[in-house]
């Protein structure tokens, strides 16, 4: 018994040093440096032009992951930048932004600690700025809006579930998960130079998305409102949607769907 | 003496500042008043506003379009 206890001791004593030593290493390693240059804009004073200004921050003291850093900006540095975010864990969609040329979400992108490299971020591109990193997505909710994104059917109403077949769920794979982020539909150069009048790879994903659904009645009905030349046939497959997705989805295939379904009704 | 020929985003401007007036006037009379000083205001804010930097315009116009389609809705009776 009394042997037991001196050596659990031992062990004790013997982690402890391992801790305070792996704490004064941490001290002593040498600061590292990472420059992150973000877009400024301030709309009350909109005569202003819009500039970068750059925070330097030691990789040591920072998270892992981009949205740490805005944060530790925010909060330590320059309290006036201004991003969305919300769930820290690319559930929500908010903090979807332009890094190093990439639209993705700053939360789920991790920082390359080591490269010495400087970080560009900016608000998703070809969206109007509200402020510094926030876009202005009206139109795009509107967008969503108009396709009926929810169940129509005239059938009435099941007692318990509405069930599906296995083989059923299986289709909405891989659709279901979209965020609404709006990475795609802003890297897409056809929604940039269309944006009033096609849809984008997200919304239409989503739309695909309901005409699938074994459960939905208005598949004709939402094919017909996609029927003209803007709304789905400006996608030109040029799959920078699938490219930059953080979810890992593909809206190209989607659309690619949605066409062949058009096409072959 | 011909009218005088204003640029495209000059009428824009000019069309929302009469857009403006007109919902200023749909306002109850008593306000009325409250609703033209308003308007003044804003749109003297950015009197000085080089006429070449179409950027800002083109934002100040967006954002003003936006508020007076906010601002024109019946349920607004009065402004300070």
């Amino acid at each position: 018994m009394f042997v037991h206890t001196q050596l659990k001791k031992a062990v004790t004593v013997s982690k402890l040093m391992r801790s305070i030593s792996s704490l004064v290493g941490r001290v002593s390693e040498k600061p590292n440096p990472k420059t992150f240059k973000i877009y400024r804009w301030n709309p009350d004073f909109p005569e202003k032009k819009p500039h970068m200004e750059s925070y330097t921050l030691d990789m040591n003291t920072t998270g892992p992951m981009m949205l740490d850093v805005l944060l530790k900006v925010k909060n330590e540095v320059d309290s006036t930048l201004t991003f969305r975010r919300s769930c820290r864990e690319g559930i929500c969609g908010s903090c979807a932004m332009n890094i190093n040329g990439r639209n993705t979400l700053a939360c789920i992108t991790k920082i390359n600690k080591s490269d010495g490299k400087d970080v560009d971020i900016y608000p998703l591109p070809h969206m109007y700025v509200e402020k510094d990193l926030v876009p202005d997505l009206t139109l795009f909710y509107q967008q969503y809006k108009s396709i009926q994104p929810y169940l129509q059917t005239s059938k009435p109403p099941p007692e318990k579930e509405n069930i599906q077949s296995i083989e059923d769920r299986k289709k909405l794979d891989g659709l279901y998960e979209c965020i609404l982020c709006a990475c795609c539909s802003t890297s897409c150069p056809s929604y940039w130079w269309n944006q009033q009048e096609y849809l984008g790879p997200a919304v239409l994903m989503q739309a695909y998305r309901w005409m699938v659904d074994s459960r939905d009645g208005a598949t004709e009905k939402r094919r017909q409102m996609l029927q003209n030349s803007m709304s789905l046939y400006r996608c030109h497959t040029i799959m920078n949607c699938a490219r930059t997705c953080p979810k890992g989805l593909n809206p190209g295939r989607a659309i690619a769907a949605i066409k062949r379904a058009m096409a072959t009704e | 003496m011909p009218a005088a020929r204003f640029s495209g985003l000059q009428k824009d401007v000019l069309r929302l500042y009469r857009e403006c007036m007109r919902a200023a006037y749909a306002k109850p009379k008593e306000n009325r008043e409250h609703w033209v000083t308003f308007v003044h205001s804003q749109f003297n804010k950015y009197r000085n506003l080089p006429r070449r930097d179409f950027s800002t315009i083109e934002y100040l116009l967006r954002v003003g379009k936006k508020r007076y389609q906010m601002y024109k809705a019946s349920d607004a009776k009065d402004v300070i």
